[in-house]
């Protein structure tokens, strides 16, 4: 019965989503207040319906309703209720009502919060979220319903896939996808203004926030699939450049580069017209992504989907809104004024070259991972993009980004001074010299190029800290002055300068981990010692054990550090009950310095002992907390009042603050 | 015809590119068997770095260095095989490529169909290049803003006293 409900609820949902889409919209165009104000209403009661349907689903999962297709296909009543609770969205028809969910979650946030905002650009706003949500609405009733039962109903279900079963993975996805369908906010209002005809400080004031909110959650997101990767997977490191994974790092890029391209036209008035079409092609990506991951066009570890039909309307979805986004664009680009002349070195400058850089890198990106497929469907010949060519194209472009980066923030509106910001980074400067230098002496191994690229990740986390320095006039003023700018200093300040140190962070660790880290692949039997990287490791003997829903063999390795016992690694090989598909649990050691990483192997054929990888990877920790520092810092600067939409303006004795 | 000295300058710098491009994102093995390795760490190292640019066929996106089916083991073995018999890097990915084709391959080789592929990130670099340089170029005209709406005076008398 509630199924039913759930069913009928989103049927309703797209009906109302119909409403909120043509009402308002015709409203605007006749400057009719009473039809605009339906647009509020509607998007509630469409976030009142969805979440309905979607708790409906929720229901069916947690009581293991097995008369439920879905439930039967991809649940199981042995799994812990966790799992039970995130399989909900860990398949195709759930996903894409949880997409749903969070695209109505945030049109009502609009519709709440949105009351300062001109009646008509609201109006219109909503109505474009509202199509957005009538199109994915259609697609799932008819393609992909969720609610379809089964007769007769299953004894039992299918179970989830195992390497799914993880905590991190059960929230991957709502934060993947609350990234992804928060840039439909930036789209929504680059609709609307191009809409209105109108566009100025005041919407990228609007604008930002939205944005910064859906970079924090993609950040997160990525991070903890990346996290995810590194410690379940055991099989690889942490990026794979799996088209998949892409497929969410390209809209991560547009985005980073669209946070960017607003705080111009905020401060600025200048790039107007860029930062529209950016928030149309960051929104464009998001939708590829869907595209890709739920038509299995890819063939990957996520495709979990993999149905021509459902990758068909998903084209079609996408064809529609990026064609007609983009013909827009080009009927009333005209129309929007340009502003804000700057000189190329400036903090303007920097931003645009900021732009021309990530925006060149996610194009690259985009380019990988669909070249294999356009080739052999126009020439039929097969060829594999792999991380080969991603590392020999990408990383030219993150080099003169991260250089030029520390420079940025140094540098003046409208007309900068280079020698100056050098000069004020100078301190950055010496302090990167002297720590490379320390890395070169402690590490005599290892190619010669990771020293130039580990001072470039040390460049980036001073020169945050000397843009700070600089801004608190930390070797200029007195104490009590240090402290009252410190604490004067805008959080949107902190949050640009915490992005950037987030950004060097995570530089160091992947440089580190990759050039350094150390390994060793032996045969090990009971009583058997290696030593890596410092640590002296015991094999002391493996044996099977019984989990909830799974059979594992665990290893125990006992992990000594001049001489003295540090832990016991419990590195494991698991088989799961349903479906019966086996899995690898590496033993982690986390310390600061580099994680221990044991991978249990396979036995030998002969009995005679079992292969056991170890692994030291120096600061490997680095990345994920890199992605943390970077969050925080959007977090940071999403609660700096100057952000929140309609809150008055400080007035401020000194230069305004940016990213 | 290109001069020789600029021939090597841009060869050597491509190399150090690629250098820099393995260290930076080298993958790590996980698959590799004790038993496969061989003696001669020079040519270990070698065979490791070839089989990072190996597919694995019947896998999903992971390279022969990365996967645990039987075919990436086969495809290791006979890397190192052919690397003990004395062959050059290029021999061996050129052997490879003739038992299995150019699918094999992560890195695609430069050819007319992949000029596109590997050209794009420097023609676009190049487009959004001149268009800045044509835009600084252009003489710009002032901005113009439209006057405030009377609501929008409204909000903004209501915005300045709720200051005060």
């Amino acid at each position: 019965m509630t199924t039913e409900l759930g069913h009928f609820a989103l049927i309703l949902a797209a009906l109302v989503a119909a409403v909120q889409m043509l009402v308002p919209l015709y409203g605007a165009h006749v400057r009719d207040a009473r039809l605009m104000a339906m647009a509020a209403p509607a998007s509630l009661t469409q976030l009142t319906l969805v979440t309905l349907a979607f708790v409906a689903l929720l229901n069916a999962f947690m009581t293991s309703d097995f008369s439920v297709a879905l439930v039967a296909n991809h649940s199981h009543s042995a799994k812990p209720m966790l799992y039970k609770i995130s399989g909900t969205w860990g398949n195709h028809e759930g996903s894409m009502l949880l997409w749903v969910l969070i695209l109505a979650i945030f049109g009502a946030a609009v519709a709440l919060f949105g009351s300062n905002l001109p009646d008509s650009l609201r109006a219109r706003v909503l109505a474009v979220q509202g199509s957005i949500a009538l199109a994915f609405l259609l697609f799932i009733l008819t393609t992909s319903n969720p609610f379809e039962r089964l007769s007769p109903a299953a004894l039992d279900g299918a179970g989830l896939n195992p390497i799914l079963q993880d905590p991190a993975l059960a929230f991957h996805p709502p934060f993947l996808y609350m990234g992804y369908v928060g840039f439909s906010m930036a789209f929504s209002f680059a609709i609307a203004a191009l809409l209105e005809g109108r566009i100025d400080a005041a919407w990228a004031r609007w604008v930002r926030p939205w944005t910064l909110a859906a970079w924090v959650f993609l950040t997160i997101g990525i991070a903890m699939g990346s996290w995810w990767a590194y410690y379940e997977l055991g099989w690889g490191g942490w990026w794979f450049w799996d088209p998949v994974e892409n497929a969410s790092f390209m809209p991560w890029l547009a985005g980073t580069a669209l946070l960017h391209s607003a705080v111009v036209m905020e401060k600025r008035e200048a790039l107007k017209i860029w930062t529209i079409l950016l928030a149309i092609l960051t929104f464009s990506l998001s939708l590829l992504g869907t595209f890709l991951v739920r038509s299995g066009v890819l063939t990957s570890v996520h495709a979990f989907a993999v149905d021509p039909q459902r990758g068909t309307v998903i084209l079609v979805i996408m064809a529609l809104f990026v064609g007609g986004a983009l013909t827009l664009y080009a009927m009333r680009v005209r129309d929007l004024k340009q502003g804000g002349i700057f000189a190329p070195l400036s903090r303007e400058g920097a931003l645009v070259l900021n732009n021309v850089l990530l925006t060149t890198a996610c194009a690259t990106v985009l380019i990988g991972t669909l070249y294999p497929l356009f080739l052999e469907s126009i020439t039929g010949e097969k060829i594999s993009v792999g991380p080969p060519y991603f590392n020999a194209t990408f990383i030219p472009l993150m080099v003169p980004l991260l250089l030029a980066l520390p420079l940025g923030p140094m540098m003046a509106w409208k007309r900068g001074d280079l020698q100056g910001a050098i000069q004020r980074l100078s301190m950055a400067i010496a302090a990167t010299l002297f720590v490379a230098l320390v890395a070169v002496a402690l590490m005599q191994r290892g190619p010669w190029l990771a020293y130039p690229a580990f001072a470039l990740g040390l460049w980036v986390v001073f020169g945050a800290v000397a843009e700070w320095a600089h801004r608190v006039k930390l070797f200029e003023a007195g104490r009590d002055e240090v402290l009252r700018r410190a604490r004067n200093l805008p959080r949107a300040a902190y949050g640009g300068m915490l992005g950037h140190l987030g950004i060097g962070v995570m530089t160091l660790g992947i440089v580190a981990t990759s050039a350094w880290q150390s390994e060793q692949v032996v045969v090990m039997k009971p009583g058997d010692k290696l030593s890596i990287a410092g640590y002296e490791l015991t094999f002391e003997g493996a044996s099977p054990q019984r989990g909830p829903n799974y059979q594992e063999t665990v290893a125990r390795l006992a992990v000594a550090s001049r001489g003295r016992p540090v832990t016991t690694l419990e590195p494991a090989k698991r088989l799961y009950d349903a479906p019966k598909q086996p899995t690898t649990e590496a033993g982690i050691l986390n310390a600061w310095g580099g994680d221990l990483y044991t991978v249990l192997g396979d036995p030998q054929a002969d009995g005679a002992g079992i292969t056991v990888r170890v692994y030291f990877n120096p600061l490997v920790r680095f990345i994920w907390l890199g992605c943390l520092i970077m969050a925080f810092g959007g977090l940071l600067s999403l609660s700096d009042r100057r952000l929140r939409v309609g809150a008055p303006r400080k007035v401020m004795a000194k230069p305004q603050a940016a990213e | 015809m290109i001069p020789d000295t600029i021939y090597c300058v841009i060869t050597a710098s491509a190399r150090m590119i690629v250098v820099l491009m393995a260290l930076l994102f080298a993958t790590t093995t996980w698959a590799i068997e004790p038993g496969e390795q061989l003696s001669d760490q020079r040519q270990e190292i070698r065979a490791r770095a070839l089989s990072a640019e190996l597919r694995c066929l019947v896998c999903q996106n992971q390279s022969i260095d990365d996967s645990n089916a039987p075919l990436a083991k086969d495809l290791r073995v006979l890397v190192r095989e052919q690397i003990s018999a004395g062959k050059t890097d290029r021999e061996v990915i050129s052997y490879v490529v003739a038992r299995y084709g150019e699918f094999v391959l992560l890195r695609p080789r430069l050819s007319w169909s992949t000029a596109l592929l590997w050209l794009a990130p420097l023609l676009l670099l190049g487009a959004t290049g001149y268009g800045l340089y044509a835009r600084a170029r252009a003489p710009t005209a002032k901005p113009q803003e439209p006057p405030l709406t009377n609501v929008e005076e409204k909000r903004l008398k209501r915005l300045m006293d709720e200051k005060n």
